[in-house]
């Protein structure tokens, strides 16, 4: 009988690891492609949304009526129309999120929170109409003090953004609230015996900015609600079930009433796995009893969705002469932003994970701030403790007098080391990625004046998660795939190639089509790295079961036993004492008869996808220091990442090359600016600044193949690391450049210029 | 408040239309002809997704006004293929995995268009500064270069 | 008998103890047993929870089989951006 899920790895693949051509391509070269924006109905609204101005008030009162009168409007939506939640924290893209608080951050309740928070929403026949309802609510405020840093936030006497906020995860639990809505703690070993073992100790504090995803598709939506109460919602997002979920919810629908579809999606990055705009569409289309369609401004996009936070971290390790790290501690306060929930426990985890160490302890706090409520980006949480433990890696090679990336290699996790949070890894590639790196001609070119060099190692686990594929086997034996994860770079290529592969048929024969939340089973986000890696477990196994149903169908076209036949190829044979006995049938041979035998050919898989295998990288990079104006020029970069397998090099490629330039915008140039009235200065691309074509040179790439056992074809996932190494090999390479170092992102030219400063007046300039 | 009627010509088709006199190019293509090829990503002229060109001239359709359009020859991402043949930068964008999201793909090959009928053979240089005013967050720019540069190199070619 | 270690913040709901011996076959098992003992770390095991067997980390999986001889981590579940 023949098997598909058998590792497929081990023999010669066909289409897995080849550039094939994007199924999607040609539509999004020619403008055809439909994202969250580009969907028109018949009768559609226009939703706006009324955002508070000030970062922290109670809500006295909302008054609707003069805009209710306002002709052209159809339905205004407030606090009023979304059912109070009780605190029960569930799974979300990133993290626990809490429905008590989603309520509040999708319409304010009591309070606004932050600079953006929503008050109100609008339907109306047109913007303008909209816009002009938007001026006519009046909303009474009791303006109170807010807090927008978490050193502030973290003191006594802070402004409480809620009342009743007592910190998680400390015993005895404190008697009054704050702003700290938990603390974390993992250890291993020792920390003050490896400490007592070290010749040198560095302990160094790192300060980093809020940074945005920076997808260029502002979010967006349409929704429709018919009379009968079935709804249908149009949406930019990387898991249309997660939304469907999450609106089910807060409006207290039946799940089946709610269809979701996603349209093509403008970038997310982990920014699209939370609800804002969906659930109030809804809402207003329900009231209104016509689609309304939702779109958010740039500005609304910086203002309302959720950034990455910003941090403190405290560094300190300790190591012997000849380089072995014998304890190392690391404190962190994440900014979690209006409502408790930041990344801190994956910060405090992946902190010193590539490393195999004796002694650790990291200690991290989830603390409240008036500023947006957090998201996920990329590896959310680890991009900005690692920062801080790759910095001081680096100053204690300088201290040792040891190669950067020898100090890693000395001290580099393999398979059966234990990682600071508890289990052994399995097979990982953080050797192999070190000794490309060491290997590769970047790390031995030349440098000129005012150049410096820097590397930097990255971790992240990468997850599997619920996922359900069908592949529908058609009349004339092409297939089409039918998969829940948005497509978000590619992956309709790559699940295409390995389904080709599972079936031995010609890539050209598959055909990928995004499900709606109507056609397949609850699948988990494109997110955590898991669409390629999980959707392709997926495929395989669904492709295990139309292999079982092909041979099946021969078999009894040639009545013979079902175990005497074998697949290979696309094609049934004959086999065992039957062999050579029938010709071959191929899948189109039988699909054309399926109706006569049986009915159509459907193969599904439903799984809970585990035995994701975390990915590691490490980049090199060349900058050079303008000394007059402060500015870093990146003059060369190399990401280097253990793929497991690239199933698509290209798209794994177009990963690594596109985390480090979020991780050189991270470095360099963006982050969020309050003003002292707590509201956000820079709320646009002009002055939000990432990184555009002429900042950066190309990105070179290694794909190291460490395969994940795991999984059929090796996949580890690759997204979410390339963006954690940047911005340390970047601080790194400054460090180099300049001989003195900055503890604190972006590393701007103002702050360049006061470092280079600072260390001519203690003549300290290394000086080229 | 009554609305002008701006009679213009788009991808080479006379096009007549009615807009506000507040509404911008963007707005009229994306929500009067629904041309959604065009995409708005800032409303502000700073990411480039909405990049058209009007009379041969490579603007934002957001910061420029529907009535603007008046007489002008406009050209979008939705007239770049001729028949079922993609121009050469659509494939090279292809080959070259130069996208991934797609957002702000159709602004870069207006873009990257425009650049090679003024410079037919650019340096990476000056493609990298051509195309600084489009924004991409999900390539690091590597393949969009690259895609621009071989696509140069093959018209130049032909 | 199944080694079971508890990552983090959870050993604050067993008084402290963060590593005992459990015989589970499965991770519901598991669960089951490790809130019939430490009644406070029941509601904890809801939600939220990756457990690593043997090093390999699994998700909402309450059917995974435990070895007699396994390495069993809790540690807080894993997402992504």
């Amino acid at each position: 009988m023949a098997e598909a899920t058998t590792a497929p790895a081990k023999r010669k693949l066909k289409w897995v690891g080849k550039r094939a051509p994007r199924p999607d391509g040609v539509d999004k070269v020619t403008g055809r492609a439909k994202f969250g924006a580009d969907l028109f109905m018949s009768g559609q609204l226009v939703g706006k949304v009324l955002r508070s101005t000030l970062p922290h008030a109670r809500i006295k009162s909302i008054d609707i009526s003069k805009a209710l009168a306002l002709p052209g409007v159809k339905a205004i939506v407030t606090r009023d129309d979304f059912q109070d939640m009780a605190s029960e924290f569930v799974p979300a893209g990133e993290m626990m999120i809490n429905y008590k608080d989603v309520v509040r951050n999708i319409m304010a309740r009591e309070k606004v929170l932050y600079e953006g928070h929503p008050v109100a929403a609008v339907a109306a026949t047109n913007a303008a109409v909209a816009r002009q309802a938007l001026k006519l609510i009046k909303v009474e405020y009791e303006v109170l003090p807010h807090v927008i840093d978490v050193d502030e936030a973290m003191k006594p006497g802070a402004p409480l953004l809620h009342e009743d906020m007592i910190t998680q995860g400390v015993e005895p639990a404190p008697t009054k609230p704050s702003n700290v809505a938990k603390r974390v703690q993992f250890a291993v070993g020792d920390i003050e015996a490896g400490f007592k073992k070290a010749d040198v100790i560095v302990e160094r504090e790192y300060h980093t900015q809020p940074v945005h995803q920076g997808y260029i598709e502002p979010h967006a939506c349409i929704a429709s609600v018919s009379e009968d109460g079935q709804a249908d919602l149009w949406v930019t997002t990387q898991g249309h079930y997660v939304v469907r979920a999450h609106c089910a919810r807060l409006l207290g629908w039946d799940i089946s009433k709610l269809r979701v579809t996603a349209s093509e999606i403008g970038g997310g990055f982990g920014g699209k796995t939370v609800v804002y705009l969906e659930p109030v569409a809804l809402a207003l289309a329900k009231k209104a009893q016509r689609p309304v369609k939702m779109v958010m401004t740039r500005e609304e996009v910086f203002r309302a969705s959720g950034p990455a936070p910003g941090a403190w971290v405290k560094v300190k390790i300790g190591a012997t002469k000849d380089g072995r790290i014998t304890a190392a501690e690391a404190t962190m306060a994440y900014q979690a932003g209006a409502f408790q929930g930041s990344p801190v426990q994956m910060g405090c985890m992946c902190a010193f994970a590539p490393y195999d160490l004796e002694n650790v302890k990291t200690v991290g706090f989830d603390v409240v701030t008036n500023r947006p409520k957090v998201a996920a980006y990329r590896a959310p949480g680890a991009p900005i403790s690692e920062y801080a433990v790759e910095c001081a890696l680096d100053e204690l090679a300088d201290q040792l007098k040891i190669d950067p990336l020898d100090l890693r290699l000395k001290n580099a996790a393999k398979e059966g080391t234990r990682a600071v949070y508890g289990p052994k890894f399995g097979p990982i590639g953080m050797v192999e990625t070190l000794e490309a790196a060491k290997n590769h001609a970047h790390y031995t070119a030349k440098l000129g004046p005012n150049q410096g060099r820097g590397v930097a190692s990255g971790f992240w686990f990468n997850i599997g998660g619920e996922t359900c594929a069908s592949i529908n086997v058609n009349e004339d034996g092409t297939v089409s795939l039918i998969i829940g994860t948005p497509d978000i770079g590619g992956s309709r290529a790559s699940h295409a190639q390995m389904t080709a592969e599972s079936l031995g048929i010609d890539l050209s024969k598959v055909r990928t089509i995004i499900a709606d939340t109507s056609m397949l089973g609850y699948t988990f986000l494109t997110g955590g790295s898991r669409a390629t890696f999980a959707g392709g477990m997926a495929a395989n196994q669904a492709a295990g079961d139309v292999i079982k149903q092909l041979c099946s169908r021969a078999a009894k076209i040639w009545e013979i036993p079902e175990d005497a036949v074998a697949y290979e190829d696309g094609f049934v044979k004959p086999a065992g004492a039957n062999a050579g006995k029938f010709p071959a049938l191929s899948i189109a041979d039988i699909a054309k008869k399926a109706g006569k035998t049986g009915g159509p050919i459907v193969g599904h898989a439903q799984i809970n996808a585990q035995g994701a295998g975390p990915s590691l990288g490490t980049h090199i990079v060349d900058v050079e220091v303008d000394k007059e104006t402060g500015r870093v020029s990146v003059l060369r970069y190399t990401v280097i990442q253990d793929a497991g397998k690239a199933v698509h090099p290209s798209y794994v490629e177009g990963q690594f090359q596109g985390g480090a330039v979020q991780g050189i915008g991270w470095a360099l140039s963006e982050e969020y600016i309050y003003g002292a009235d707590g509201r956000m200065q820079n709320a646009g691309f002009l002055d939000y600044r990432m990184p555009v074509a002429s900042d950066v040179p190309m990105i070179d790439t290694v794909i190291v193949e460490v395969p994940n056992p795991r999984h059929p074809y090796g996949v580890r996932g690759i997204g979410e690391t390339p963006i954690v190494p940047p911005m340390a090999a970047i601080a790194n390479a400054i460090g180099h450049a300049l001989g003195t170092r900055l503890y604190e992102l972006p590393m701007s030219p103002p702050k360049v210029l006061k470092a280079i400063g600072q260390n001519e007046a203690k003549g300290q300039g290394r000086g080229h | 408040m009554s609305k002008h009627h701006v009679t213009t010509t788009i991808n080479g088709d006379p096009v007549e239309y009615l807009c506000e006199v507040e509404q911008t190019l963007l707005d009229v293509l994306r929500d009067d002809l629904l041309m959604t090829g065009s995409k708005e990503g800032c409303a502000s002229g700073d990411c480039g997704a909405c990049s058209v060109t009007i009379d041969g001239r490579l603007v934002c359709s957001c910061l420029v006004l529907g009535v603007e359009a008046e007489g002008r020859r406009i050209e979008t991402i939705e007239g770049m293929a001729k028949g079922d043949a993609l121009h050469p930068l659509q494939q090279k964008f292809l080959d070259h995995a130069a996208l991934q999201c797609g957002v702000c793909t159709p602004g870069f090959l207006v873009a990257a268009k425009s650049l090679l009928e003024r410079n037919p053979n650019p340096t990476e240089t000056e493609a990298r500064y051509w195309l600084a005013g489009n924004l991409c967050r999900c390539t690091g720019y590597d393949k969009i270069i690259r895609a621009v540069l071989d696509a140069a190199a093959e018209m130049r070619r032909s | 008998m199944a080694r079971v270690v508890l990552v983090g913040n959870l050993k604050q709901f067993t008084g402290g103890i963060a590593e005992f011996d459990l015989e589970a076959a499965t991770v519901r098992q598991l669960f089951q047993r490790l809130a019939e003992r430490y009644p406070a770390l029941g509601p904890h095991l809801e939600e939220g929870i990756a457990v690593a067997i043997d090093g390999a980390i699994h998700q909402d999986a309450w059917l995974e089989p435990i070895g007699a001889a396994s390495e069993v981590h809790l540690l807080p579940q894993i997402g992504g951006g």
